[in-house]
């Protein structure tokens, strides 16, 4: 590996982290693509993504804890959650085709944001109590 | 925490884990719009509780990957530790955002991830 490509995926790096801890993605959307790119196989780029994401949110949930905006009984029900529905989503990607579902979640995305951006035109968005 | 939303918790991780698994974005990308619309957390909390829930997912998957060696720990640690600094960056810039902007933001970032799915 040459210090070049090095230098590009330490900064690729960065701004995945910038991001994560901005906006509370994991970074992987960055991640994946970039260890893709430097060789590893597909398979390999997701596992390994997996546990560039673990410091990454480790430490942005370390920080905003201390801003006191996590909420950790609903993060920690999310995440057992989510477990189960990767199994389930495992088994689910294996039976459907791949690329029309790929295009239907991208315009899914695009929809929950005008539905996000019409949302903060409101005035007084109401939000459930903080524990 | 009350019932109602300790059931509408449980739907939106097992949704945001379905989709994960199903197109290869991280869960965040669909855990937070979901806490924000459903849930009605406010965007600071929406995105801070995403990253504690991304957290116990990824380490769970990491435990299942590693135990069938598929991890490249060089590569983990080229991405993970500027990742990690980022992170930082990134939580302690957020407090400087409104909720409104976060939103916006967010929506942008929505936008962006949705128009490579199409397209890529």
């Amino acid at each position: 590996m040459s210090v070049a490509t090095i230098a590009l995926a330490v900064a690729l790096g960065l701004v995945a982290g910038v991001l994560a801890g901005m906006f509370g993605v994991g970074g992987g959307i960055l991640f994946v693509p970039t260890l893709v790119g430097l060789g590893l196989t597909p398979h390999h780029a997701a596992a390994t993504s997996l546990l560039a994401i673990v410091p990454t949110a480790a430490v942005g949930v370390w920080r905003q804890r201390s801003y006191g905006n996590l909420r950790a009984r609903a993060a920690l029900v999310l995440g057992l959650a989510s477990i189960a529905g990767v199994e389930g989503g495992v088994r689910l990607a294996l039976a459907l085709p791949d690329h029309a579902l790929r295009r239907l979640f991208g315009v899914l995305l695009l929809v929950v944001a005008a539905q996000l951006a019409y949302r903060v035109r409101s005035p007084a968005a109401r939000y459930s109590e903080t524990p | 925490m009350a019932r109602g939303l300790l059931v509408r918790l449980l739907a939106i991780g097992v949704v945001a884990g379905v989709f994960s698994a199903l197109f290869g974005v991280g869960g965040g990308i669909v855990l937070v719009p979901l806490l924000l619309l459903l849930a009605s957390f406010r965007p600071h909390e929406a995105t801070a509780t995403s990253l504690g829930a991304i957290a116990i997912t990824a380490l769970a998957g990491v435990v299942a990957y590693a135990l069938r060696h598929d991890i490249r720990y060089s590569y983990a640690a080229l991405l993970g530790v500027p990742a990690a600094l980022g992170a930082l960056v990134g939580a302690t810039a957020q407090q400087r955002f409104s909720a409104r902007s976060l939103t916006f933001g967010f929506a942008a970032l929505l936008v962006g991830v949705g128009i490579w799915l199409i397209v890529g």
